[in-house]
């Protein structure tokens, strides 16, 4: 009997206990179940998009066929881009520097470089409206030069992410290889090519990562920044949404959420897994 | 030892000091140009500190090290002719074994076909052949510390640093390691000077070892010459154990001198000490120096020795604590005066640990040249 020649579960195997595996089960359900139905009804017949009325993927169609969005979406994919690059060499710098220098200020500098990361996103925002208006930023330049104040914007809230985790992995760096590479001939740069780099390239992927999808999916802080004429993907959305929940606002989310998945997925790739087992 | 004794380390008068701690003091030391040297010394007494001077990643407060007769000086780490084994061996994680040893090669702009070759021969040597393409994780504690070995000594550096190289071993792989690194250090001459807390490993594999307490050099001696003519009471108990009495020097002559301790009674050596007359000393008497006599031994011994009663020194006490160790069984002897004595007894036969047992009124005697008398 098969019920009986199952190994006893121990102590500490809660994964096989079945009050562990309902709970999990519960808290996916939780998490995914509105992901899911955004996803299913993105395949709905229905304008109004209420009740499930036959499968179809005209509205697919209908949203790659929709120029704005497409702007829009490409407009967020640009901004997201540039503020991940410049993200991952300010907020890496940043955490360098403040692991490895003592300088003047440290501990203040310390302190407040979180801050953005702490500060409610409409106080950013408000900001950051008066901020470009004082300084007259200019709002009619050609793409994508009319997205600068938007990517500004979004590096100020994404690299204190960058440096908040590469300072965690930091922390776990011995020191003694970096003397070891000095002692067999290396200069400062190339110990931080050579050394330092491989070692917190799981935190930069996560930091890109981070950077990535905080930029894509910031309504807030964009909304107030953007011109008359730039528009981003999730504040193309909410405009949408102000007139009706349509399913091609369905199908151009589960776009995006098939986009950073995808995203997730290379950069995990990129990773390695030997890269997360080198955190041991 | 090399047939010429010339020095590629000369440490002048450095002393280090890390705010108000001084952890190097005033040290003069000379390191042989071939030589196995090893700086000994308890956890704390600054002998990693002397070794990070010479790699160049501490710069001493004052005095100065010469390499090779060149004023260190200003030379940054990545520029001296020295290499070092890190104890934590700091092999790169993300870098295969040939890419760890190649890597110094690369920097200094080594061309290709020779740093295949060179890194090659250096696994070779660290007995890693068939290894290059294994990445670190995949391999034991021992084989990360040869990857660390080959790394430095394929830089083919004047002088190789180990930094407790032994001590993230187990004890038979240390004892192993004790005998490879000596071949090795042979094999390609190179001068090794290594940091230690363990005696029996500066013991076993050192041409000449510089025992280090509180930063100032204790004693520089070959491994023998520490063992048995200790300079001070800090080495003589250091290195080894030993039993340590005080007492006066009552006789001084060239030819034979007395201490009279109250712990041990009057204690005859063979030879003169040079001391003042009724200087406080210490007789240091390593424990497999002292002869245990079986019961009923002791009489004979005595009685044969009549002819020459300087020619040993006796005492007498109960057998207080045993504990036997195979090879040898440590006995703790109460003399009359009250002390306690550490004798050490080997076991030549299979059934010698049954000869004393607790509480046996035993004799011993010891020969007159086994003291060393330590003035300070």
């Amino acid at each position: 009997m098969a019920l009986f020649a199952r190994t006893p579960v121990a102590p500490l195997e809660y994964s096989r206990t079945l009050w562990m595996r309902l709970w999990v089960g519960a808290v996916m359900i939780f998490l995914y179940a509105p992901l899911v139905v955004l996803v299913i009804f993105s395949f709905n017949d229905s304008k109004r998009n209420v009740v499930w009325r036959g499968f179809t993927t005209k509205y697919y169609e209908k949203a790659m066929g929709n120029d704005q969005l497409v702007e829009a979406l490409l407009n967020s994919l640009t901004i997201a881009a540039l503020a991940t690059i410049v993200s991952l060499v300010l907020g890496a710098v940043a955490a360098v520097m403040l692991w490895r220098f003592r300088f003047p200020l440290k501990s203040a500098i310390d302190g407040t470089i979180s801050l953005p990361i702490i500060v409610p996103e409409i106080c950013l925002g408000v900001a950051f409206l008066m901020f470009f208006a004082a300084v007259n930023w200019p709002t009619d330049l050609i793409w994508p030069f009319n997205l600068g104040a938007i990517t500004i914007a979004h590096i100020t809230f994404c690299f204190p992410f960058v440096t908040m985790v590469v300072r965690s992995r930091l922390a776990t760096f011995n020191r003694e290889q970096e003397e070891a590479a000095k002692d067999l001939g290396a200069s400062e740069w190339q110990v931080f090519r050579d050394v330092l780099i491989p070692h917190i390239k799981p935190a930069l992927v996560a930091g890109a990562l981070l950077s990535f999808t905080l930029s894509l999916d910031d309504f807030v802080i964009t909304y107030f920044t953007s011109g008359p004429d730039t528009i981003t993907f999730p504040v193309k959305v909410y405009s949408m949404v102000r007139f009706s929940v349509t399913p091609e606002v369905n199908a151009a989310s589960t776009l995006l959420i098939v986009l950073t998945v995808a995203l997730t997925f290379v950069a995990l790739k990129l990773q390695g897994v030997k890269a997360i087992a080198e955190t041991h | 030892m090399t047939e010429t004794a010339r020095p590629i380390i000369q440490i002048q008068n450095v002393s280090k000091r890390f705010g108000k701690v001084t952890a190097v003091d005033n040290v003069t030391l000379d390191i042989n140009a071939g030589e196995f040297f090893v700086l000994l010394g308890p956890s704390g007494c600054g002998k990693t500190t002397l070794l990070r001077m010479i790699a160049g990643f501490e710069l001493p407060s004052e005095g100065q090290i010469l390499i090779d007769g060149q004023d260190m000086a200003g030379i940054p780490p990545n520029k001296r002719p020295v290499n070092m084994v890190f104890q934590s061996y700091a092999v790169f994680p993300h870098m295969s074994v040939a890419d760890n040893v190649a890597y110094g090669l690369k920097i200094a702009g080594v061309k290709g076909g020779e740093i295949k070759d060179r890194v090659a021969e250096a696994l070779e040597l660290v007995k890693l052949g068939g290894f290059e393409t294994r990445m670190p994780d995949q391999m034991s504690g021992g084989q990360r510390q040869r990857v660390a070995l080959a790394r430095s000594l394929v830089m083919r550096p004047k002088v190789l640093l180990l930094d407790e190289p032994l001590s993230a071993l187990d004890a038979k792989l240390r004892a192993q390691m004790q005998f490879e690194l000596s071949d090795l250090q042979e094999k390609v001459g190179i001068t090794f000077v290594t940091v230690t807390h363990d005696q029996d490993e500066a013991l076993s594999m050192a041409c000449r070892i510089g025992v280090i307490n509180k930063g100032e050099v204790a004693q520089l001696a070959t491994p023998s010459d520490l063992y048995e003519y200790p300079a001070n009471r800090f080495v003589a108990d250091f290195v080894g154990s030993v039993n340590i009495f005080e007492g006066k020097l009552t006789l001084d002559d060239p030819d034979k001198a007395a201490v009279d301790c109250p712990g041990l009674g009057k204690v005859y050596l063979n030879h003169g000490v040079t001391g003042p007359h009724g200087a406080d000393v210490w007789i240091a008497l390593r424990p497999e120096k002292i002869y245990l006599h079986v019961p009923g031994e002791g009489k004979a011994v005595k009685a044969a020795a009549q002819d020459a009663p300087d020619g040993f020194n006796f005492a007498r006490g109960k057998i207080k604590g045993m504990s036997y160790l195979g090879d040898i069984t440590l006995f703790e002897i109460e003399l009359e005066s009250g002390a306690c004595l550490r004798v050490s007894r080997p076991n030549l036969s299979r059934h010698d640990q049954d000869d004393f047992t607790w509480g046996d009124k035993v004799s011993m005697h010891w020969r007159a040249d086994s003291p060393v008398v330590l003035l300070g």
